[in-house]
C-alpha cells in the first residue's frame, strides 16, 4: 500500500486500483474543531480538483478535492454521525471516501511522505 | 510588527504578548493582531464559557469619556440623545444601557455601552468603528461636551456562571452588582471600571484596567482553574447563541433599530409621543417604522440537519422559487445547542416564529425554521 499526498492537505492510500481517501492530520489542526462533513455520493464520477466533500469547523467550511479522476465506490458513514473523528484519527477512522482509480497517470503529480512533510514544514 | 495587506502595520492590545505565551492562533481582526483561538480549540472554549468561566481580550474595543462642558451630566446626556435613540437622560447613577448610533437614513453607524459614572458617561464601542465613532462624537457634541479617548485602559471580559465566584476574589463589591449595573471599582487594588455585562449570554463582568497592569491582572483571573482564555472563535459562536448583533454583519448602516429586532433598546421616551420624542439622526424613518412596521425584519434561524448555514447564504421562501427573499447574516455552528443557527434578514411577512424557509448551501436548498432568539436561556443576574 502507498500513500501519498496533495499540496491541498489530503491523502490517499492506494491499494490496487482503489484509492481511500481523507485530509492529513496537518489539516484537521488548521481546521479546528470539525462539526459537520458532507460527503459525495457513492456512484458519482469525480474528476480531478472537483469539490468532491465538504468539512465544516465551527467557524468555516471547507472543500475537500477530489486527488485524482474516478468513481465513488464507498463513503465513510461513520463521519455524518462523528464528525469529530476527523480531529482525532485524520489519517485513520476519519477516512472520507474511496474512489475507482480511472487514471493512473494523475498519480503522478501527488507528493510521498518526505515531500508532504517538507510542504507543511 | 505583523503587516496586514503588506502595508498597515496591526496594532496589539496589551495582552498580545501573553496571547503568545498562552499559545494563542493569532489573526487579523479590526486592524489588531488577536487570538482567534487558544489550544484548547474554539469548541471547547465555547462550552468551558457557559459551563464556568472564560476570559476574553477586548481591549481593542474603544473605551471614551463624555462630560458636559457646564458640569452637569444631564448636559451630556441630553446631547447624546442627538445621536442614539436611546433615552441617555434616564440612565441613573451606576447604570449602563444598550445604544445604537444612527445616520440620517435611520441606519446604524455603530452599537455601543454607555454607562452612568455619576458626573459623566462612560462609552464603550466597537473596534473597527471607534475612530469613525470618535469623530462623530466630536463633531455634533464638541460645543457642549469634552469627549476623552481611553487608549491607556485594557478593557477584559470574564463570562461565565462561575465569573461572579471569580471576580469576587479580586473585588467583593462585585457579588452586588446586578446585570448592567457599571462604575468605577477597586480590583485588585487598581482603579478600575466595572459593568455586569458582556456579549455571551452569560452572566458576567466587562473590566476596564490600566493598561500597564492589564498582563498581570489577567494571569491571576487566569490562575483559577475555572478560567480558560477564549479567543475570537468561541466569542463569535457565543454572541450568536445569545442572538445578539454583530456590527458589519447583523446590523450595519443599511438597516434600521426596528428592522433589527432591536425596539426593545428604544425607550418610551424617544418614541412618538414620549417626552422626548425623536430629535435623532434618522428619527423620521426609524418612528414611520415603529408606528407602521418595518419592511423586514432580523430574524434567528434553526436548521434541521447539521450542515451549519453560514453569512451571505440566500434565503428562499420555497425550495424552488428562483427569487431570494433575505440573506443570512451570521451563521455557523452552536456549540451549546450541538446544532447549527443563524440570524438573517427576510420579508416581516415572513418573519413570523415557526415560518418555513429555504437557505440555500452549495447549490443545495435546506430547511430552516424562523426561531425565537436568543437560542439558549440567558443566565443575566437581574
Amino acid at each position: 500500500m502507498t500513500t501519498l499526498f496533495t499540496s491541498d492537505h489530503e491523502w490517499l492510500k492506494i491499494e490496487g486500483d482503489v484509492a481511500t481517501i481523507g485530509i492529513t492530520d496537518y489539516a484537521q489542526s488548521q481546521l479546528g474543531d470539525v462539526v459537520f462533513v458532507e460527503l459525495p455520493k457513492v456512484g458519482r464520477t469525480l474528476k480531478k480538483a472537483e469539490a468532491a466533500a465538504v468539512v465544516e469547523s465551527v467557524k468555516a467550511a471547507s472543500d475537500v478535492y477530489a486527488p485524482i479522476s474516478g468513481e465513488v465506490l464507498e463513503v465513510n458513514e461513520a463521519l455524518s454521525g462523528e464528525p469529530a473523528l476527523v480531529n482525532s484519527d485524520a489519517g485513520g477512522k476519519a477516512w472520507f471516501f474511496k474512489i475507482k482509480i480511472a487514471d493512473r497517470s494523475e498519480l503522478g503529480g501527488l507528493m510521498d511522505e518526505a515531500a508532504y512533510k517538507a510542504h507543511t514544514a | 510588527m505583523l503587516a496586514r495587506d503588506g502595508q498597515t502595520p496591526l496594532e496589539r492590545t496589551p495582552l498580545h504578548g501573553l496571547h503568545l505565551s498562552l499559545g494563542a492562533r493569532m489573526v487579523p481582526f479590526a486592524g489588531y493582531d488577536m487570538p482567534v483561538q487558544y489550544p484548547a480549540g474554539v469548541l471547547r472554549e465555547h462550552l468551558h464559557t457557559r459551563e464556568k468561566a472564560g476570559l476574553f481580550d477586548v481591549s481593542h474595543m474603544g473605551q471614551l469619556a463624555l462630560r458636559a462642558k457646564s458640569g452637569r451630566l444631564e448636559d451630556a446626556a441630553r446631547a447624546l440623545e442627538r445621536l442614539v435613540p436611546q433615552d441617555i437622560v434616564a440612565i441613573a447613577p451606576g447604570r449602563q444601557r444598550y445604544a445604537q448610533f444612527t445616520n440620517e437614513a435611520g441606519g446604524i453607524l455603530d452599537d455601543l455601552m454607555v454607562a452612568n459614572f455619576g458626573d459623566h458617561l462612560f462609552v464603550v464601542v466597537n473596534a473597527a468603528c471607534k475612530d469613525a465613532d470618535e469623530a462623530h462624537l466630536r463633531k455634533h457634541l464638541s460645543e457642549t461636551c469634552v469627549i476623552e479617548s481611553l487608549p491607556d485602559r485594557a478593557l477584559l471580559a470574564l463570562q461565565g456562571p462561575k465569573a461572579e465566584q471569580v471576580l469576587a476574589t479580586f473585588s467583593p463589591d462585585v457579588a452586588a452588582m446586578r446585570f448592567m449595573d457599571a462604575g468605577p471599582r477597586k480590583v485588585d487594588g487598581l482603579a478600575c471600571f466595572v459593568s455586569r455585562s458582556g456579549y455571551t449570554g452569560e452572566d458576567g463582568f466587562e473590566i476596564s484596567v490600566p493598561a500597564e497592569h492589564a498582563e498581570s491582572f489577567a494571569k491571576k483571573l487566569l490562575d483559577n482553574s475555572d478560567v480558560l482564555p477564549i479567543g475570537l472563535g468561541a466569542r463569535d459562536s457565543l454572541r450568536l447563541e445569545a442572538g445578539l448583533c454583530l456590527y458589519g454583519h447583523d446590523i450595519d448602516t443599511t438597516t434600521t433599530p426596528v428592522e433589527a429586532a432591536l425596539e426593545w433598546s428604544v425607550q418610551k421616551s424617544r418614541r412618538a409621543d414620549g417626552a422626548r420624542a425623536g430629535g435623532f439622526f434618522g428619527a423620521d424613518k426609524i418612528l414611520a417604522q415603529f408606528a407602521a412596521g418595518a419592511p423586514r425584519r432580523r430574524v434567528g434561524l434553526r436548521a434541521e440537519g447539521r450542515a451549519p448555514v453560514r453569512e451571505g447564504a440566500s434565503l428562499f421562501a420555497d425550495a424552488i422559487s428562483a427569487e431570494a427573499i433575505g440573506k443570512v447574516t451570521s451563521g455557523g455552528f452552536g456549540p451549546t445547542l450541538n446544532a447549527p443557527v443563524a440570524m438573517g434578514y427576510v420579508p416581516t411577512s415572513l418573519a413570523g416564529l415557526g415560518t418555513k424557509l429555504f437557505a440555500e448551501v452549495r447549490g443545495q436548498r435546506l430547511p430552516l425554521t424562523v426561531a425565537a432568539t436568543p437560542f439558549i436561556q440567558n443566565t443575566y443576574k437581574r
